[in-house]
């Protein structure tokens, strides 16, 4: 198995203490899976993302990604793997102003040692982003600085995608093609994708889906 | 990763080369000014230890002509056979240079060449080739047939060293000396001086005459200077690495996010800082030199007329003095960003929804830097009562000024809290409502404006008062309208020459006595209306003038009275066995030790072998010219001899005008940092403006009139800082001039109030801050409608 989350509990303080987020979650993902995390508003599901990207700790339960138990490493070891095991698509884009979209694109493949422009190129023109590569994510659309977002998680070859809302920006015609392009890509590398969406047609989409309430597997 | 990531950090500079050029000329000026004024002070000292080592001015105990003149050699040969320990030395001038002869086989160790000169061997000395060691600038003037002039910077400027035969055959004093120097050291056993050579006298070492120590309180206000000058400059890269770091905030969390430690991370970013400042500390470097090389000349002039010292009025390259530029720089760089960098290292991961704790969390912080601020204002006030000494005096200065800058956002959040309570329509509550949500972005900033402010202020103040009391000292002691000097035997033939020509004759006549234990000089001063007329007291008797004519006290200096501790009354010894009380203390601008004035008889019948060879002459200001044409054509005195009062008066001023140069020049340099920290801040808010500013757009204001409201912002927030500004400074002048300059000349001088200077340092104020905010004003006026909407394109 790829992911596996287990009892996985998560709170965070409130004005009149600890308002629990996640309770006791069991999820496991496997290698080329795809999976929609749906759920209403606070559910848990940006907060259940971020700890199977080991960008957060969880208060208990244990997290596996690719064999490495990811609650035992510390911050050096954790952003190691996110640095190469893992492609993240913000629900924010988190685009590096400073940059060009080419330069944004490649940012993570390089810092996992795995740059490859020709891989980059397909992706470009996957996406149909190559008319924008010298430009800066100030002088994109929303639709455009998402498409790059997910060109730079799918650029580094990660084994695991975990994408926050990665149509919200589109319309139903773009947000279709993107997701093609997305889902052809994931399937291409062998990576397995999770994906929080509110959108019934993107979950559509996945192999499975799995729905939060109240921070627990329903 | 490394390389990745450096050049994603360094990606944001080149989308934002202005916050570049920013950060790095807001380090490189504070870095300048730093370091200008420490080119200057180590510049004048270096000539200073160069002075003092050239004859140990001060150092040794010499042994003197009792009635002036030189000496013969064979009393040195005289003196070193009765078991003194004596070197000789000859000294006079030759093309206007000051040469000095010595004989280094005899002077003690630490004296003369020897001590300074590099590459200067004894051998050279005592051989016949006898070089001249000359500072670099009097080397060019001492072009001598058959002697080689070998230039040495560290000498002191105008002054030449050789051997001493050499030096005799030069001057043409064969034979003679002018004095000797007596070694630290000498024999258990030795004759007695005035057995050995009855016409010689033993001068002491002189106490609190060093060169250096004189001067210390010129460079003591210019090293504040610079000091104050340095923290405008920190605030200024305080604020620029705040905000670059605040607009870097995303791109290192996504960093991170992405794979990069955050250890590693906060390395890079304190790296990038330190390349930085290295680089901006070298520009501020070579902007130093410049600055510094511009001043220079003034500074020494200024140092020479105040002090008669000699200060090369050139500028030396001093690598000590270009590292510790650098060190500064890194240091300060390290100072202001050691906050933004923590907070970097502690910054979580993922953003938190707690945007209301972050502002409630930066007013409990706001809160307490204002009471800290107040904490030290009470410090400084409880020093300022109890306090003394010049640590006190520095305490004082700082506790005043870092407490001011920490409380002046309190201050100004306040008078906006009180404007936005008055306020009726929309838009102006709108306007104070916004200005108060800026002021934590711009508190640095105009810390930095009240900073410079108050220095120029302060500053200002003391070097404008210290002007007034000094011409007025002038006038009080050059009122005759002439002086004129001869030798003895020309005193009575030119007594009877300027006799029928003049009002009054007044002698001149002095003598070097201890006065309450301390170095100092005895005048006598004949009873005339220009005395009584012209001096005013600092503290008196009745009827000063009337007792001292009848010889019943005497008066003396500030100096004499605040380094013993004497007031009027108070009895002093002026002759063994003769105490006389105080009559009256005067303050003494122009002279570093104690004097003593008693009446013309009583200084002759105490010290009858001193005649008086120098005169005031008193008559009418348009016969002057006649007098002097007089006086040299007829009379055959030199041009040199005579002294025109105004000549004097001018030089004194020209003094002072070259004084007020080098304040004024950094007055407007740091204000011009204080303009470049509010431009900086106002133009790195810009672009986190625009989503506050879009709505009201949306509302209706035009673009011109959002662009006319910020400038009215900043010239409003200028304005209440330099309201906040005047008494600080005003209380820092305080300082300086009744215990700083108390501590460092012995005098405490009247401070006197500038109002029309404080306008105008006002105005300059405004027009710096309106200025800095014109730029991004005018950025927002032109802002294209596109970029305000999509603030609202990109609102979710």
């Amino acid at each position: 198995m790829l992911l596996t989350l287990h009892q996985i509990t998560k709170s965070y303080p409130g004005p009149e203490g600890p308002v629990p987020v996640l309770q006791g979650v069991d999820l496991t993902l496997a290698a080329g899976e795809t999976m929609a995390l749906t759920g209403e508003s606070g559910s848990g599901k940006s907060t259940l993302l971020h700890l199977a990207a080991a960008l957060d700790r969880p208060d208990s339960g244990t997290i596996t990604l690719d064999g490495t138990l990811v609650s035992t490493l510390d911050d050096r070891g954790r952003a190691a793997l996110r640095r190469s095991r893992v492609g993240i698509v913000f629900q924010q884009f988190n685009l590096v102003p400073s940059l060009t979209v080419a330069a944004n694109i490649a940012l993570q493949a390089r810092m996992a040692g795995r740059h490859d422009p020709d891989r980059d190129r397909a992706l470009v023109e996957s996406l149909g982003l190559t008319p924008h590569l010298a430009k800066y994510p100030e002088q994109l659309s929303g639709g455009q600085q998402q498409r790059t977002a997910i060109a730079r998680a799918l650029a580094a070859r990660p084994a695991l995608i975990l994408a926050d809302e990665p149509t919200g920006n589109l319309d139903e015609a773009t947000a279709e093609g993107v997701l093609d392009a997305m889902l052809a890509l994931v399937a291409e590398t062998g990576a397995a994708l999770l994906a929080v969406t509110h959108s019934a047609r993107v979950a559509a989409r996945m192999s499975r889906q799995v729905h939060l309430r109240e921070g627990r597997v329903a | 990763m490394t390389a990745a990531a450096l050049a994603t950090l360094l990606s944001h500079w080149r989308r934002n080369p202005l916050q570049l050029v920013t950060l790095v000329a807001g380090l490189a000026l504070a870095t300048a000014l730093w370091s200008a004024v420490q080119a200057i002070n180590a510049e004048a000292r270096a000539s200073y230890d160069a002075a003092a080592a050239t004859l140990g001015e001060g150092q040794f105990a010499q042994i003197v002509a009792t009635e002036g003149g030189t000496i013969p050699e064979a009393s040195f040969v005289a003196l070193r056979l009765g078991g003194w320990l004596v070197s000789p030395v000859v000294e006079g001038r030759l093309n206007g240079i000051r040469l000095i002869g010595i004989e280094p086989l005899t002077a003690p160790g630490g004296f003369g060449p020897l001590a300074t000169v590099e590459g200067a061997e004894l051998g050279d000395f005592v051989t016949g080739a006898a070089p001249l060691f000359a500072h670099p600038e009097a080397a060019a003037s001492l072009a001598l047939p058959g002697v080689e002039v070998i230039a040495q910077a560290d000498l002191a400027p105008g002054t030449a060293i050789t051997d001493i035969g050499q030096a005799q055959r030069l001057l043409g004093l064969e034979g003679q000396i002018s004095l000797m120097i007596v070694a630290p050291d000498q024999p258990l056993q030795q004759g007695a001086l005035a057995d050995l050579a009855p016409d010689l006298t033993l001068r002491p070492p002189v106490e609190g005459a060093d060169p250096a120590r004189l001067s210390d309180s010129f460079h003591l206000n210019l090293t504040a200077f610079g000091a104050l000058s340095f923290a405008v400059g920190l605030l200024i890269v305080h604020s620029a690495v705040g905000l670059a770091f605040e607009q870097r905030r995303p791109t290192i969390r996504t960093l991170r996010a992405l794979g990069m430690p955050g250890g590693r991370l906060t390395v890079l970013v304190a790296a990038e800082l330190a390349l930085l400042a290295l680089a901006a500390g070298a520009v501020g470097l070579v902007l130093g030199y410049v600055i510094a090389g511009a001043l220079l000349p003034d500074v020494a002039a200024t140092l020479r007329g105040i002090y008669g010292e000699a200060v090369a009025g050139s500028l030396a390259f001093r690598p000590a003095w270009a590292l510790s530029g650098l060190a500064i720089a890194l240091v300060g760089t390290a100072l202001a960003a050691a906050g933004a960098l923590w907070d970097m290292a502690r910054m979580p991961l993922m953003e938190v929804a707690q945007s209301r704790s972050v502002v409630l969390a930066a007013a409990r912080s706001a809160r307490a830097r204002a009471v800290l601020g107040g904490v030290l204002l009470a410090m400084a006030l409880v020093v300022a009562a109890f306090g003394s000494g010049l640590v006190a005096g520095f305490a004082l200065l700082g506790g005043l000024l870092v407490g001011a800058a920490l409380i002046l956002p309190l201050m100004i959040d306040r008078a906006l809290a009180f404007g936005q309570s008055r306020a009726t329509g929309p838009l102006t509550e709108w306007f104070w409502a916004d200005t108060r949500a800026q002021l934590p972005g711009l508190s640095l900033a105009l810390a930095a404006l009240l900073l410079a402010m108050a220095a120029n202020v302060g500053v200002s103040t003391m070097v404008s008062s210290f002007r007034l009391t000094f011409t007025g000292f002038i006038d009080q002691r050059l009122a005759s309208e002439l002086y004129v000097y001869t030798d003895e035997a020309g005193v009575e033939p030119l007594l009877v020459f300027v006799g029928p020509q003049v009002e009054a004759v007044l002698p001149l006549m002095s003598v070097e006595r201890e006065l309450a234990g301390l170095p100092g000089q005895i005048y006598g001063a004949r009873d005339h209306a220009t005395y009584r007329d012209n001096w005013t007291f600092l503290d008196s008797v009745p009827d000063v003038w009337d007792r001292l004519a009848a010889g019943e006290g005497v008066i003396v200096n500030e100096q004499l009275a605040r380094r013993a501790g004497l007031s009027p009354g108070d009895p002093l010894t002026v002759a063994p066995g003769l105490a006389l009380p105080i009559l009256g203390i005067h303050g003494d601008y122009g002279n570093p030790i104690g004097q003593a004035i008693v009446t013309e008889d009583l200084f002759r019948s105490l010290f009858p072998e001193v005649a008086p060879t120098r005169f005031g002459l008193r008559l009418p200001p348009d016969q002057v010219p006649a007098l002097v044409a007089a006086l040299t054509e007829d009379f055959g005195l030199p041009e040199v001899n005579v002294v025109n009062q105004s000549d004097l008066k001018a030089l004194s001023l020209e003094i002072f005008e070259r004084t007020f140069t080098v304040t004024e020049a950094l007055n407007v340099l740091t204000l011009a940092v204080a303009g470049l920290a509010i431009l900086m801040s106002l133009l790195t808010l810009a672009g986190m403006r625009l989503p506050q500013l879009a709505p009201v757009w949306a509302l209706g204001l035009t673009r011109l009139r959002l662009g006319q409201v910020e400038l009215l912002r900043a010239l409003l927030l200028a304005s209440l800082t330099a309201l906040c500004a005047l008494p600080l400074g005003l209380v820092l002048a305080w300082v300086l001039l009744a215990i700083v300059n108390v501590e460092a000349f012995g005098w405490r001088l009247p401070m006197f109030l500038f109002p029309l200077d404080y306008v105008r340092l006002g105005l300059l104020t405004l027009i710096a801050a309106g200025l800095a905010a014109l730029w991004p004003a005018l950025r927002l006026a032109r802002t294209p409608p596109a970029a305000l909407l999509k603030v609202f394109a990109h609102e979710r």
